[in-house]
């Protein structure tokens, strides 16, 4: 309306947004700790997997910097030990799995046209559960050798292998707070995995069959139900722990005839699968964000279905090929050699459908579409690094060295970061009402990609020269001065890339451009609710009656229903 | 603006999904039930590889009467929830009354099995493998049958004051699911502590 006729005092104060009183910090801070939204716990999750993110990636450069050059003291041997103890600990429990149930939590409810979750006061406590458990783990760096004196963060290395976490290893309380910070984490990824696949099955809107469910959806039941046979044996497992460190039993006590190799197995069968649950929800984000950039819906949605239940089962038979150094035999090592390379069709057929997605389609080359198809280059590499480690004889080489910190950080950077990056921009003005800004997204996506390259392609180079993995430092003469320092180097690019990131979301919340319900044109449910969507998501509970509800609604002439 | 995804012309005649809480809890025994693999695996594992006794022959008795309470506790609870559905509250609490007694009587037994263990047989949890399985796999079911007394006695109360009703039958449906899983549990705890391992 023009600026000089005079409206209604009522219409006045509705169009004017400043109007409304500003609420008072603890009303905003006791409105959040309450919360059972499904949309705020996700935020909340998101926002503190971002924390450790920071926090874990700080360590991780300190470790860079100590092994930048040889024979180096940048930090003491004992630092070093707590600091890679710490940064996969860290990453793994405190930034992947909540960053991951952060966007289920978030779009899980509303791709299904759900108005909540199953159980919202369970995703509360789940939430809440994993958070203390974050700050439990912290708190070892003040609290861990009994109050009087420093404390010290744990330092048995993130899969605490048998005998160093046995008491007179490991004295004082250090690897009690890992214990516990993991225990507690576990309980809240059970809770909210079951709510997740609760909500799958039981809260779906009309219409939406499980046939006609967003492939995030269906990768989310998936990578939740593997977390229900897959977290619980490390609960099982810490538990014995906690037996064995404070009532002693004997179950991981080698003097009294328990075993090493038994936690070895517990550990895998928790942590083989456990990778899977952090790759299945980046394989979600592709199968929404590759298809809307390319214009096309998804090539094979059945085969990419089968694909990930197929990944899930398979996910639990491979664990031992992280043992294959121990010794376990030819009949079991051959079963393991064969189980993993078998792992790898699946992922294979899920590689070429996205490729076939792409192929034909009018490609837009978004900052979100950029970190996608880096996604897909990179996890390439790394599949075919994990299929050569696969090979036991390769392994009894390379194993326990840093071609497979290698291996894996392409895995868990090169493919699963780079995935979340991508989700970021995707569904950043869906949570808040923004774009990211995209020239910002581009600098951050090349200068990200460079230090990615120059951080982990160069890092399979000193593995193959021998370098084992967490070592503190190494002599001048071995060679390896060169490639550490360029591993470094790459770390820095990392980090300014990661930063400018964080600027781009703080910029963006409070300057971006409007997003309005549906900046990409997309096809899934969430963007038919308004950009943030109401606590409610639906005014409406919607009907589907294809895979693509907003095609239809937008192309009625051509509805995709005619064709599934 | 906001623009509701429905889609004119399209009718879903029924639209029925199973019961939340059927599925949460089927979700929540998944779990657990890979709690408890773990724990039998360890045991089977270090059966019989103890370096000191008492070993399981010497000590374990069969616990047969206190197993068939337990088990029997199962047919109860079912009569429980069937009463409730037919509205037939003093039935139900009588029914959920049985099923307490029989889930007491059931962690007496324990109780007075590991008094014996532990102060005639001298066996606790540290004395060597045998007594770190033992105690921790039966511990965690009986620990098991604990919470599941809490809420089957929850629910008796609440089914005597009178505010549980013919409509409360799903929710007391899920509770008896648990007390089934644990039932369960136990077939499997039995076979393997006091059959195989002995």
């Amino acid at each position: 309306m023009a600026a000089d006729v005079p409206v209604p005092a009522e219409m006045a104060q509705a169009a004017t947004t400043h109007t409304a009183p500003r609420r008072l910090v603890l009303d905003v801070l006791n409105d959040w700790v309450t919360t059972v939204d499904h949309k705020k716990i996700g935020l909340m999750y998101i926002g503190y997997a971002l924390v450790f993110l920071v926090v874990a990636g700080i360590q991780a450069l300190l470790m860079r910097i100590q092994l930048s050059l040889p024979n180096n003291d940048f930090v003491s041997p004992q630092a070093f030990n707590s600091l890679f103890t710490m940064h996969g600990t860290t990453m793994v429990f405190f930034v992947g799995m909540p960053i991951l149930f952060g966007f289920g939590n978030y779009l899980v409810p509303l791709m299904i046209g759900a108005r909540d979750m199953a159980f919202p006061r369970l995703n509360a406590f789940s939430f809440w559960i994993s958070a203390f458990g974050g700050i439990l783990l912290y708190f070892s760096y003040f609290g861990a050798s009994g109050l009087y004196g420093a404390g010290s963060a744990p330092d048995v290395g993130w899969f605490a292998y048998a005998p160093l976490t046995a008491r007179v290893f490991s004295p004082g309380h250090s690897t009690d707070y890992w214990t516990l910070a993991i225990l507690l984490s576990g309980i809240g990824s059970i809770g909210t995995a079951l709510n997740i696949v609760a909500t799958t099955i039981c809260m779906r809107c009309p219409g939406m069959k499980l046939s006609r469910m967003p492939l995030l959806v269906w990768l989310y039941l998936v990578t939740s139900s593997l977390v229900f046979v897959a977290v619980s044996p490390l609960t099982a497992a810490q538990i014995m722990l906690m037996l064995d460190r404070y009532v002693g039993s004997h179950f991981f006590d080698t003097q009294a005839g328990g075993s090493a190799v038994l936690w070895m197995h517990f550990f895998w069968i928790f942590g083989h699968p456990e990778v899977y649950i952090l790759i299945l929800p980046a394989f979600a984000f592709a199968n929404e964000i590759i298809p809307v950039f390319s214009r096309k819906a998804i090539f094979g949605y059945a085969a990419m279905v089968a694909a990930s239940v197929g990944i899930g089962f398979i996910s639990l038979s491979v664990w031992a090929h992280h043992m294959f150094t121990v010794g376990l035999g030819p009949g079991a090592n051959t079963f393991f050699v064969l189980a993993t390379m078998i792992i790898s069709v699946p992922t294979g057929i899920k590689l070429f459908n996205w490729l076939a997605t792409l192929w034909g389609g009018k490609i837009h080359f978004t900052a979100s579409m950029m970190f996608a198809i880096g996604f897909l280059f990179q996890f390439l590499i790394a599949g075919l690094t994990g299929v050569m480690l696969s090979i036991a004889p390769f392994d009894w080489q390379l194993g326990n060295s840093y071609f497979v910190v290698a291996h894996f950080h392409y895995v868990l950077v090169g493919g699963i970061l780079f995935m979340i990056f991508s989700a970021f921009y995707y569904w950043f003005p869906k949570m808040s009402g923004r774009m990211l800004s995209e020239k910002l997204g581009k600098w951050h996506f090349w200068i990200f990609l460079i230090g990615f390259h120059l951080t982990f392609d160069f890092m399979h180079v000193p593995g193959v020269l021998g370098m084992p993995r967490r070592i503190y430092t190494y002599e001048a003469d071995r060679g390896w001065m060169i490639w550490n320092m360029i591993i470094s180097s790459g770390a820095i690019f990392q980090a300014a890339g990661t930063l400018l990131f964080v600027y781009n979301m703080i910029w963006s919340y409070f300057k971006g451009p409007i997003a309005g319900p549906d900046p990409w044109d997309a096809w899934t449910l969430e963007w038919s609710t308004p950009s943030p969507p109401p606590a409610y998501n639906f005014a409406e509970i919607p009907t589907v009656a294809s895979r693509r509800p907003l095609w239809d609604l937008k192309h009625p002439e051509d509805p995709d229903s005619n064709y599934e | 603006m906001s623009q509701a995804a429905v889609i004119p012309n399209v009718t879903t005649p029924e639209w029925e999904l199973p019961s939340r809480g059927v599925v949460g809890m089927v979700c929540l025994i998944v779990a657990e039930a890979a709690i408890f693999t773990i724990f039998v695996v360890a045991y089977l594992y270090y059966v019989g590889k103890d370096r000191s006794g008492p070993t399981p022959r010497e000590v374990l008795d069969l616990p047969i009467f206190t197993s068939i309470c337990l088990l029997s506790s199962s047919l109860t609870v079912h009569f429980a929830v069937a009463a409730l559905h037919q509205a037939r509250r003093g039935l139900c609490s009588l029914w959920l009354a049985a099923t307490v007694l029989l889930g007491g009587i059931f962690l007496g037994g324990t109780a007075h099995e590991w008094y014996t263990l532990i102060y005639h047989d001298g066996l606790t949890i540290q004395t060597n493998l045998f007594g770190t399985t033992f105690y921790s796999l039966v511990g965690l079911h009986a620990s098991h049958v604990i919470i599941g007394l809490i809420m089957l006695t929850l629910a008796l109360i609440f089914s005597l004051n009178g505010s549980m009703t013919s409509k409360h039958t799903g929710r007391l449906e899920v509770l008896s699911l648990y007390w089934h899983f644990v039932d369960a549990v136990w077939v499997v705890v039995f076979t393997v502590v006091y059959i195989l391992g002995r």
